[in-house]
Formats: structure tokens, C-alpha cells, sequence
């Protein structure tokens, strides 16, 4: 056996620290990967860069006061209006009602999932959780348009055929498996020993659940929650399809309403110059947005760090 | 041990008869011993794998039970029966019965939930909640329920587990700021806050430096007063310093299908178990030959 000959200092040739060559392949993969990474950081600058310089060129326009306060969207009417308000509730109310089906169901399922369901009805739903995030979002807005509003008038809703309750609902839906599968990780993450312990003090399943599992989740859970409203805010294709493009400020969700993303999506697909003030708008919108989610998630970030139980 | 020895045989209004009884009786003073579990036949198992087959003992009140054995013998699978902690685990049977104040453990209309109100649990590795030091111990008595006198409440499990001294002027701190000692004793203090009336310990000290194992162990002396205590642990000394009665297990291998199985080898008083034990393998186990 050749095993024998295993003896120590046994490899041939004089004792050499040094290496042969450099290794040069290691060089290569660390700047390969340093690349990798700094796509997405210098995508995020570039995102940055181009929407400033036609913003700023917008604002030099139209005062900065005059956009916030206006409460009239017309861009391309003649005279045209700059009031922001209405795509700023429109996106805001839409949102809302995204979250009232999204974080209870998306967090339900979640406390299901990690704390009820025996493994084997975990292992089956899981991945058609998943199977849900992965449809396209023109599909849920058809879905919005020709099954979900009409079911709402079925339901005696006298809602338009564009609505912003049947956007923000079945956006609601699209979002459950987002916070669902973020939230479930977080509270699957949590020890063992810390429910052992609940239990063993005579505490109930949903006890265990509710005040030991779900606060020491509490910044998995946020996260979730944020990354779902992010989203929201930034869905296009839903509320393009399903809300209708009225900019108007009403908080009746069963009237249409345009939102910030739904205006930058239908006024880019029309046939508005390049460097006219109409092009200029979308930028300026698109900057907005860029800033809402932003501050958005900043607060989320202290909020989470300032509730969260860190276990061991 | 040494009180319930020297308790003096019962000299009652009987008399003389009594009395000679008694005097025939003195190489072994009847000692009064409330069954609090009766556990007959049991068998648990995982996956349809028996990790301990076929134990029947009796715990008594006011006592420490302690359950010695090697690694593998089912020690930890048996205490966690006590307070149907095995419920948990999807693959777990458990069959047999336990019978705790007459009334069948794993009886249809017994709620696992209620049966740990009464039967608390402390486990190996010390586990406070991440929560602070007040609603660790809190944290009981809000799920039962009970709001009134909650600061009492918590100041007496403190007291009780003997860490009130250490900790009341910093209740408001997280329990993960105590040390490790500091940490089971909390966890001890939590089970006590609900009034048990058994204390499961599972290893409770062997996460722990020898001061803190000192502090649990004079703690249990305490507690046996006011508590019935069942406590597993693989360290032969912590048992023959703590324990009026002691089982020992042991491990047996199926030599055709290597399957090893726990079984309950002897159960007596801890002084006759080491040092004047039945079986062979228990005396082996105790002098150090094995395990």
C-alpha cells in the first residue's frame, strides 16, 4: 500500500517556502468578484445621478413649494399643473390597502407555518407560497381587472371597473408570500429553547407564539414588512392595469386614482420629447418615489433596532 | 437523608403492641412517603424507535428523584414525560401510564398545557427569555393570568431561587446581562413564580462552573421543602449530594440490529444505590467501571 510511504517531510525536492509563482488566478477572482459586488453599488449611484439632473432641471421650472402644494395633477394638459399631491396619495392609498391584506395574512401565515403546521403541511405549502411571488405582476393585473372587481361589485361594492380597492387588494395578495417567507425564516430562526421554555411554564401554542416567538422576530418581521411596502410603493404594472389613470385625491377606494409609479409607467410609454418639461416630470416623480421609500426605509431601520429582543 | 433517617418511629396511641412493632422494625425505620407519580410500564419512543422501554417507578413527595445513567439511556426522554414535553417532538409515542396524584397523565381529557402549570420544567443549557429580568419571571404569571400582586410575586421566585439579593436593584436589565449561574437560577426562579408543584430539572447544572453548580444544588436542599424534584444528571456526585432516591439507567443493544434502547436498571435510596447497589451494573456504573 502506498499509504506507507506516507512519512513526514517526505516531499521531494529541497525545503522552499517560498511559492513557485505568484498565483496570479488568486488575483484575478478577488477583482472578478470585487466587481460582482460593485454592480449593484454603482447602478444605485448611476439610478441616483439620472434622476437628479433632469429633477434639477424640472425644479428650476416649477418651484419645488408649488409641486408639493398642489393639489392638481395635469402635466399634459394645457395649462399644465404640477400639484404632486393626488399620485402621492393615489400611491399612498394603494399601498394601504396592499398592507391590510398583506402584513396580517403575510404574518399569519408566517406563525403558521414555523409554530402550527406538523412538517409535512409545512414542506407542501411553503413552496407554493413561493410558487405565488414567482407570477408575473401584468398577470395579477389582469387578474385585478377582469376576476377581482368585478367579484367586489358581485359583492354589492359599487366600485368602477378602475378601482384602487381591487389594485391595492390583490397587490395585498401578491405581497403575502414576501412578508409570509421573510417572517417565517425570522421566526424559524428563533431557539428551540426559548419555546421549550415558554412551554414548560404552562404557556399555550399561540402564548408561545405571540409573546416569545414573534417579539424575538420582531426585526425579521419589520424587515419583511418594510420590504413589502417598498414594494407597494414601487409596484407599477397592477395599478397601471387595475387603477385607472385619473390623478385625483380621494380617499374612496372606489374611485380610480393614478399613482406615482402608474404615472411615470403611462406617460413613458407615450410620446412625450425628450427635454420637454413633460420628460423632465417623470424624473422628478421618479425622484420622489426614490426619496419616499428611502426615508421609508430608515425608519424602519431605527424602529427595529430600537424593539427588537436580541436572543443568544 | 439524614432527617428522614433519624425521624423517630411513630409512636402512636396504640400502644404497646405499636410500640413493639416498631422496636422490630428499627433496621428500617419506616419512612411516610406520598406517591407522587406512579409511572408503570413505560415505553417512549421516536420514529417507532423505543428509546426507553418498559419503566415503572414511583416518585415521592417532597423528595429529589434524581435519574443517573450514561449518555443514551433514555434519562432525558423519561423526565420530559413528566411534563409531556415529548407532546412537542411530532415523531414521539409514549405508552404506559403515569400517574401523578392518581390521575393518568396521558389520560384523553388531560390538557398537556394545564399539566405544565403544574409540573415546571428547568432545562440544561440556562434559556431566559430575551426579555428583561423582571419579565423573565413575570412572564408565567401573565399567562396564567394573574395580574394582581405581580411585583410581589416576582421579588418571592427571586427570593426563593436566591437571586433576588443580586439582581433587585436591576430588574429592569436583560437576563442575558447575568452569568450563566446567575441565568438558571432565573430560570428556576421563572418556574417557581407560577407555583408549581413538581420541578423537572433536565441537567440543570452541567452548563455551569462548580460555585454556580454549589448555588443550584444547596437551592434544591431548599426547595424540598415546598416541591416535589425530579432532576436528570450524568454527574454521579451532584446525585449522591442532592437526592433521596435514585434510578438508574442503563443502555441495552440489541446485538442483531444495533438498536440501543434505555431501561430503568435499579431504583432505590441514593445511599443504598452507591454503596450497596443490587445489580452488578449499577455498581459498576457507580465505582467508575463503566459509563
Amino acid at each position: 500500500m502506498a499509504t506507507s510511504d506516507l512519512t513526514a517531510g517526505a516531499q521531494p525536492g529541497p525545503i522552499r517556502l517560498r511559492a513557485e509563482r505568484r498565483r496570479i488566478g488568486e488575483d484575478v477572482v478577488k477583482a472578478v468578484l470585487a466587481l460582482c459586488a460593485l454592480v449593484s453599488v454603482a447602478t444605485t449611484v448611476g439610478i441616483v445621478v439620472a434622476l437628479v439632473e433632469p429633477s434639477l432641471e424640472f425644479f428650476r421650472e416649477i418651484s419645488v413649494v408649488d409641486f408639493f402644494s398642489g393639489d392638481r395633477w395635469a402635466p399634459l394638459f394645457t395649462p399644465p399643473s404640477f400639484g404632486v399631491q393626488p399620485l402621492l396619495v393615489g400611491t399612498l392609498t394603494v399601498t394601504f390597502w396592499a398592507c391590510v391584506v398583506a402584513l396580517p395574512f403575510g404574518l399569519g401565515a408566517a406563525i403558521y407555518l414555523s409554530e402550527y403546521a406538523p412538517p409535512r403541511v409545512r414542506g407542501a405549502l411553503k413552496p407554493a407560497l413561493e410558487v405565488l411571488a414567482g407570477i408575473p405582476t401584468v398577470v395579477y393585473g389582469f387578474f385585478a381587472l377582469t376576476f377581482f372587481t368585478p367579484l367586489l361589485g358581485d359583492l354589492g361594492l359599487e366600485v368602477g371597473i378602475f378601482n384602487v380597492l381591487s389594485a391595492g387588494l390583490v397587490m395585498g395578495v401578491m405581497l403575502i408570500p414576501t412578508v409570509a417567507s421573510i417572517s417565517e425564516d425570522a421566526m424559524t430562526a428563533v431557539p428551540q429553547e426559548l419555546r421549550d421554555g415558554a412551554y414548560g411554564l404552562g404557556a399555550s401554542r399561540l402564548q408561545v407564539a405571540t409573546r416569545i416567538v414573534v417579539p424575538a422576530a420582531i426585526s425579521g418581521i419589520v424587515a419583511s414588512y418594510v420590504l413589502a411596502i417598498s414594494r407597494a410603493v414601487g409596484e407599477t404594472m397592477i395599478v397601471l392595469i387595475a387603477a385607472g389613470g385619473l390623478a385625483q385625491i380621494t380617499f374612496d377606494p372606489r374611485e380610480p386614482a393614478q399613482t406615482m409609479t402608474a404615472f411615470i409607467g403611462a406617460t413613458g410609454l407615450g410620446d412625450v420629447p425628450t427635454g420637454s418639461i413633460e420628460y423632465k416630470t417623470i424624473f422628478a416623480v421618479g425622484l420622489t418615489l426614490f426619496v419616499l421609500t428611502f426615508a421609508m426605509n430608515m425608519l424602519s431601520i431605527r424602529l427595529v433596532r430600537r424593539f427588537r429582543e436580541v436572543y443568544e | 437523608m439524614p432527617d428522614m433517617e433519624n425521624a423517630p418511629a411513630p409512636v402512636t396511641i396504640a400502644g404497646v403492641r405499636d410500640r413493639r412493632v416498631a422496636e422490630r422494625q428499627q433496621a428500617e425505620p419506616p419512612v411516610h412517603r406520598d406517591v407522587l407519580f406512579d409511572v408503570d410500564g413505560l415505553t417512549a419512543s421516536y420514529s417507532g424507535v423505543p428509546a426507553l422501554r418498559d419503566v415503572s417507578l414511583e416518585i415521592y413527595k417532597n423528595h429529589i428523584t434524581a435519574f443517573i445513567g450514561p449518555s443514551g439511556c433514555g434519562k432525558s426522554t423519561f423526565i420530559r414525560c413528566f411534563n409531556r414535553m415529548n407532546d412537542l417532538i411530532p415523531t414521539a409515542l409514549v405508552e404506559g401510564t403515569i400517574r401523578y396524584h392518581g390521575l393518568d397523565l396521558y389520560g384523553p381529557e388531560v390538557d398537556s398545557v394545564e399539566v405544565r402549570k403544574r409540573i415546571g420544567m428547568v432545562f440544561q443549557k440556562p434559556n431566559p427569555f430575551p426579555k428583561s429580568i423582571y419579565d423573565n419571571v413575570a412572564f408565567g404569571p401573565r399567562v396564567l393570568g394573574w395580574k394582581d400582586g405581580l411585583d410581589d410575586r416576582v421579588e418571592q421566585a427571586l427570593r426563593q431561587a436566591a437571586l433576588w439579593d443580586e439582581v433587585k436593584n436591576r430588574l429592569k436589565a436583560s437576563a442575558y446581562s447575568l452569568s450563566g449561574g446567575q441565568q438558571q437560577r432565573l430560570c428556576i426562579a421563572r418556574c417557581l413564580a407560577v407555583q408549581p408543584d413538581v420541578l423537572l430539572m433536565d441537567e440543570p447544572a452541567s452548563a455551569l462552573d462548580p460555585i454556580s453548580t454549589t448555588a443550584i444544588e444547596d437551592l434544591m436542599h431548599g426547595l424540598k421543602e415546598a416541591y416535589t424534584i425530579v432532576i436528570v444528571t450524568h454527574n454521579m456526585q451532584q446525585a449522591a449530594r442532592v437526592a433521596d432516591m435514585t434510578a438508574f439507567f442503563s443502555v441495552e443493544v440489541d446485538e442483531e440490529s444495533d438498536r440501543r434502547t434505555g431501561i430503568l436498571v435499579e431504583y432505590d435510596e441514593t445511599p443504598t444505590i452507591f454503596t450497596n447497589p443490587g445489580d452488578k451494573r449499577t455498581e459498576d456504573y457507580v465505582t467508575g467501571r463503566f459509563g
